[in-house]
């Protein structure tokens, strides 16, 4: 009963702030845009400058950052517990590295293949991940003793380092328009600039987070140690497939949306962690809530600071991101 | 200096007085020594840096064997008839047809040295970032030519110094003269007119408002721009590129926008599917009045002797009646 009620209480106050970030975050901009004259219906849409800034501009921007960081956020959370590791994050079994080698492939080759307003190089990048997540998983389920987290680790870390040089070598064959686009796309950009692609990412995300949802009474048993987890009657290695794959996917989707924004998956953890304790039915829904309010707010400074022109989202996260939580460190230790 | 020293210092440790006196004598002679250098430079330096820049401009032979790594300053040295003489161009380089012929020698960032060597030119032009390869070629004793990108009126000047340096003065003279009667006739052609607000795109991710980078105020785009008779809705961003946001173009609501592509696109779905990409910004003056305009060819991206002719069909896009 008691726990139920901190689970709440935390959820809800988490909900809450994130639904004021996302609330307050597209009436904010390098423009000033008055909130009456995007909801005048009277006017027509084409006449409208404030409603389209608000509406094709700064929402899709706002929605993808708060999925984009509820994904990451969520997925580190679920990675750390499974993997029994603090340092872990999404982009340390070699998803975001194939996202990412997908992305500067579809880029250096100049790809142009849509499909439902959707670009080939979010496209791309997904396969890419999903690549990446059928080699890790090949890999870890070799040794046919089920699925070995070490192994899982190892050769997420191997495929890291390999993509990466991969990756350096596609950009070196790149026209150097190309490969300055490439390391752009690397920076994290959340200016997607329509909706299809956040509506294309959605069904992953959506698979992704239910079984999130089913995920945290397992991850605190697994974070006990897998004997422990076992002799409780937890199976292990299913909750490891489960775990795995809703993290990867959710990686997959959100750095197919945004690029690899660094810092949100690993920050946010462990901020909140900090914050509310190490329960996971209170630190998973809290994480995603807050990566998603952490990431739009980034988002914001990124686009605000230096107008007209805008920063890299990834360089604000880890700006912000890291002496905040080097301060958070020292002050609780 | 400070090898000497040391090796005076461990020579005796014992006797330190010994020591002292060395070491003090050893300075003492090497001031001597800088002092003379210092007198030596002082007498001589002048003279010297001027007979060195008297040869240099008395000397320097006219080039035989060119090898370009900027295509604007190949297609410049063709315009004065220095053609001929290129044996090497960049990877980039596209006109004039002589150049695809001529054997490649990397670009901007992976110039081969090697390559540039074995081709025995007596002239290599180079981008002013390419410090490494310019100490090599130096190295081996063959000179550069150092460029950067600059505004408009740095390509006129690029053309008269390669004319200098190629013993064509004359040929480069014409060209640029020619040049600036072309742009004159467009400033006057355009003189009076209203100024359409212009956003000029130059790189877009395809079919998608994203990575959308234009020009800012400075740069020969910029420049042409403004010669060709446009406001540059970017031009108090003092930069050649900028990254602009579907917001910031929202909000600067441009007349007319310009998106300059060095290759072509094939008119039909693809053209039709570039404009509805556009259309997504629905309240943008040159979206509502249909004056978005693709202007393709290498003559909008590369600053050399056809800059004149994007800056003609700039003048066709923004001012449509006053070209025919």
């Amino acid at each position: 009963m008691n726990v139920r009620k901190r689970i709440t209480i935390v959820v809800l106050a988490n909900a809450a702030f994130t639904l004021a970030v996302l609330l307050v975050a597209p009436t904010v901009g390098s423009t000033p845009i008055a909130l009456s004259r995007v909801f005048d219906q009277s006017m027509p849409w084409e006449s409208n400058v404030d409603a389209q800034i608000f509406f094709v501009a700064r929402l899709p921007r706002v929605l993808s950052g708060a999925l984009v960081g509820a994904a990451l956020a969520a997925a580190g959370v679920v990675l750390q517990a499974m993997l029994r590791n603090p340092l872990a994050t999404p982009f340390t079994l070699g998803v975001s590295a194939g996202g990412a080698l997908g992305a500067m492939i579809a880029i250096a080759l100049g790809l142009d293949v849509g499909v439902l307003g959707v670009t080939s190089v979010p496209i791309a990048s997904f396969i890419g991940s999903l690549v990446a997540i059928a080699i890790v998983y090949g890999l870890a389920t070799s040794q046919k003793r089920g699925l070995s987290t070490n192994v899982l680790l190892l050769a997420g870390v191997t495929l890291n380092s390999f993509f990466s040089a991969l990756i350096l070598f596609v950009q070196f064959i790149a026209d150097f328009t190309q490969a300055f686009r490439a390391v752009r796309w690397l920076m994290g950009d959340l200016d997607v600039g329509s909706y299809s692609p956040i509506v294309a990412a959605l069904p992953f995300l959506v698979c992704a987070f239910a079984v999130f949802a089913i995920l945290p009474r397992t991850l605190n048993l697994l974070t006990l140690g897998e004997d422990v987890a076992a002799a409780r009657g937890v199976e292990v290695v299913t909750a490891h497939r489960w775990a795995f794959f809703s993290a990867s996917l959710a990686t997959g989707a959100a750095v197919s949306l945004g690029g690899p924004i660094g810092f949100v998956g690993i920050i946010v953890p462990h901020l909140v962690r900090l914050m509310v304790g190490s329960d996971h039915r209170v630190v998973l829904p809290a994480a995603a809530l807050f990566g998603a309010a952490f990431t739009v707010l980034c988002d914001l400074v990124a686009r605000t600071i230096i107008a007209p022109l805008e920063l890299p989202v990834g360089i604000i996260t880890a700006l912000i991101g890291g002496p905040f939580f080097l301060w958070l460190l020292v002050k609780k230790s | 200096m400070a090898l000497s020293e040391k090796v005076l210092n461990t020579k005796d440790t014992k006797d330190t007085k010994n020591n002292y006196l060395n070491t003090s004598a050893a300075k003492r002679g090497l001031a001597f020594g800088r002092k003379h250098v210092l007198a030596f430079r002082k007498v001589f330096f002048v003279p010297f840096v001027s007979f060195v820049l008297f040869l240099g401009a008395t000397t320097q032979p006219e080039p035989h064997r060119i090898v370009s790594l900027v295509p604007a300053l190949t297609e410049m040295l063709f315009a004065i008839g220095a053609g001929p003489q290129v044996v090497g161009v960049s990877s980039y380089d596209k006109f004039p047809t002589d150049v695809q012929s001529l054997p490649r020698v990397g670009a901007l960032l992976d110039p081969d040295t090697e390559r540039i060597l074995s081709l025995k030119p007596d002239l290599v032009i180079t981008y002013g970032s390419q410090v490494d390869l310019q100490t090599q070629l130096q190295r081996a004793s063959i000179a550069t030519f150092d460029y950067r990108h600059g505004g408009l009126d740095h390509i006129l000047v690029t053309l008269r110094q390669l004319g200098r340096r190629t013993g064509r003065m004359k040929e480069a003279e014409t060209v640029a003269t020619g040049i600036e009667a072309r742009i004159n006739a467009i400033k006057s052609r355009v003189a009076g007119k209203p100024r359409p607000r212009t956003l000029l795109v130059f790189s877009r991710d395809p079919r998608a408002l994203r990575n959308i980078y234009v020009s800012g105020g400075s740069g020969f785009l910029h420049d042409m721009l403004v010669t060709a008779g446009g406001q540059d809705v970017f031009g108090d961003v003092k930069r050649e590129s900028v990254q602009a946001t579907t917001e910031t173009i929202l909000a600067r609501s441009p007349d007319v926008i310009l998106e300059i592509r060095p290759d072509d696109i094939p008119a039909g779905k693809e053209l039709d599917e570039e404009m509805a990409t556009w259309a997504r910004l629905a309240s943008v003056p040159a979206v509502r009045n249909k004056r978005v305009y693709f202007i393709t060819g290498q003559q909008m991206t590369v600053p050399g002797p056809r800059v004149v002719e994007g800056i003609e069909r700039m003048v066709r896009a923004l001012h449509p009646p006053a070209v025919k």
